[in-house]
């Protein structure tokens, strides 16, 4: 079934979930569609990462569903996977073998599994460190590689769990630069956690607020500026109404 | 150039307390603050070699196979029990202080009695070989996988990956490193161990040569024996490093880019 543009690719519907009587999560409801670019800002501790971890499958909600084009993966992992601040690239394995590991895990023969994955170096900026180990690389390339496992573990969605954080700030944006671009190029849809204000409203097409005890998702702000943004739309007016819209809801 | 010339010196200081330790020797005996035949010179003990060569390499090749066949049949049974103890908790709180209890027992004290159980061919020696080099990998082995990173495993999971190929890419490449820690020690068990066991009973081996020697009261053959099982475990420590370079080629880039 082709996919339209536009179409809901993810969907959590009425998530719930406790630790114990810790309730973490409460009736979140959430769409993600497909090419969207969606932020999930919410203090330490509001739920994001548990959120990430029920969309992924690793967790089970107490109840609701997560619907990936439409079809329930609530509790299955392997449909969705998701990315850390913590590259996680494996120190004993090469950077190839790296990115192929969610092709290995499928069970796809190790031969094309590293002919898929070392078909997308070039894309993604990795090329010539097929055969290195990952301590030879930069932060930001070993950024990049775990994003295209990221990719190859997952049909066309990302989640990014806060994954530029660790980064200095001028790696930072010029990642950002590159993440629009390659997202665009590979048809990749993203659904990330971030701390940074700044760094949500510049990225995003929509930023939802997760927030509360138990968390809820308590708005959605579009961010309608168009793509590509101007450099310096982080110094215009509008940036900063979305920012004071966002610490508005933040403080609540 | 001012980081080489600590590191030369770091590397040439064993060497020259060897060659100060065998100076010494050599002095001590030329002045004959010792007996000979108690203290033979390193002139005699390299005479000794030299002339016991032939028969020398024959005890060594039986107790080499021995501490081989040990050294692998330990590391196996290593590595089968440290994985089930690892996928199954309950073995490892269950077996865990019996293997400890195991090592507190002085292999000097268990060979006489597998002597008795199998005889003086091959198989008490090997035995005591496997109850010697088993533990400290076994050890090492649960170290590496309890070391593997839980984000990783997470990771794994995510992707759909069950215990199998959890175990084959996060937790046996992660203990890797600690196994061949835990080898270096078994590897230099291996054939003491095995001397040890030829001790007290059997034909052939530098075990028996030793007690051979020793009944004849020939220090300078004493002296070149335990200097040759000494090179013996010294070269298999070696090897076991030279392996794990070849496994870990990670560890050894990693090395140079210190450097
Ligand atoms: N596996 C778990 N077991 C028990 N409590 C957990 C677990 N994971 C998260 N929590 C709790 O859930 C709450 C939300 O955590 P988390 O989702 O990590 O928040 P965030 O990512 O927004 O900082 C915290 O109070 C945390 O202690
Ligand atoms: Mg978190």
């Amino acid at each position: 079934m082709p996919i339209s543009p536009n179409s809901v690719l993810l969907e959590a519907r009425g998530i719930s979930k406790s630790f114990g009587e810790n309730k973490v999560l409460e009736n979140v409801d959430f769409t993600l569609k497909k090419g969207e670019l969606v932020c999930l800002l919410g203090v330490s501790g509001a739920g994001k990462t548990t959120l990430f971890n029920i969309l992924s499958g690793l967790i089970t909600p107490d109840s609701g569903q997560v619907l990936l084009n439409g079809v329930n993966i609530t509790g299955r992992p392997g449909k969705i996977s998701y990315m850390l601040q913590k590259d996680l690239l494996l120190p004993y394995r090469t950077v190839v073998d790296n990115v192929a590991l969610p092709l290995l895990v499928r069970g796809v023969p190790k031969k094309q599994a590293r002919e898929k994955a070392a078909s997308y170096f070039q894309k993604f900026g990795l090329q010539g460190t097929e055969k290195k180990y990952p301590n030879k690389l930069s932060g930001g390339m070993r950024q990049r590689a775990a994003l295209l496992r990221t990719y190859l573990a997952s049909d066309g969605v990302a989640l990014l769990d806060e994954p530029f954080s660790a980064l200095d700030t001028i790696t930072k944006s010029a990642m950002h630069e590159w993440y629009l671009d390659i997202m665009r190029e590979i048809e990749l849809t993203t659904l990330f956690i971030t701390h940074d204000m700044d760094e949500a409203v510049k990225l995003s097409d929509r930023i939802c607020i997760l927030s509360g005890h138990p968390g809820k998702i308590i708005c959605d702000i579009p961010v309608t500026e168009p793509r590509p943004r101007a450099h310096d739309f982080n110094l215009s007016s509008a940036f900063l109404d979305y920012k004071r819209q966002i610490a508005e809801n933040l403080i609540l | 150039m001012t980081k080489k010339l600590p590191s030369i010196i770091s590397k040439l200081a064993p060497v020259g307390t060897l060659l100060t330790v065998v100076l010494i020797w050599a002095a001590v005996t030329g002045a004959s603050l010792v007996p000979s035949f108690m203290l033979p010179s390193p002139r005699d003990v390299a005479k000794a070699f030299f002339g016991d060569f032939p028969i020398l390499m024959h005890h060594a090749s039986v107790t080499l196979t021995e501490a081989f066949l040990g050294l692998l049949l330990g590391v196996l049974l290593a590595f089968l029990l440290a994985t089930l103890m690892d996928r199954f908790p309950i073995l490892y709180k269950a077996l865990y202080p019996l293997l400890v209890i195991t090592q507190t027992i002085p292999t000097i004290a268990v060979a006489p009695l597998l002597v008795l159980w199998m005889g003086f061919g091959m198989a008490p020696k090997i035995t005591l070989v496997v109850l010697t080099t088993f533990f400290p990998v076994a050890v090492s082995l649960l170290d590496g996988y309890r070391s593997a990173d839980p984000d990783a495993i997470h990771l794994l999971r995510s992707m759909g990956a069950g215990r199998v190929k959890i175990f084959r890419y996060i937790k046996f490449p992660s203990s890797l490193g600690s196994f061949f820690a835990g080898l270096k020690v078994s590897a230099s068990y291996a054939v003491v161990g095995a001397v040890i066991a030829e001790w007290l009973g059997g034909f052939e081996g530098l075990g028996v040569y030793m007690t051979r020697v020793q009944k004849a009261y020939a220090f300078d053959k004493m002296f070149s024996v335990v200097i040759f099982i000494t090179l013996i475990s010294l070269l298999l420590m070696w090897g076991v490093m030279g392996i794990k370079m070849l496994v870990m080629p990670w560890e050894r880039k990693e090395k140079e880019k210190k450097k």
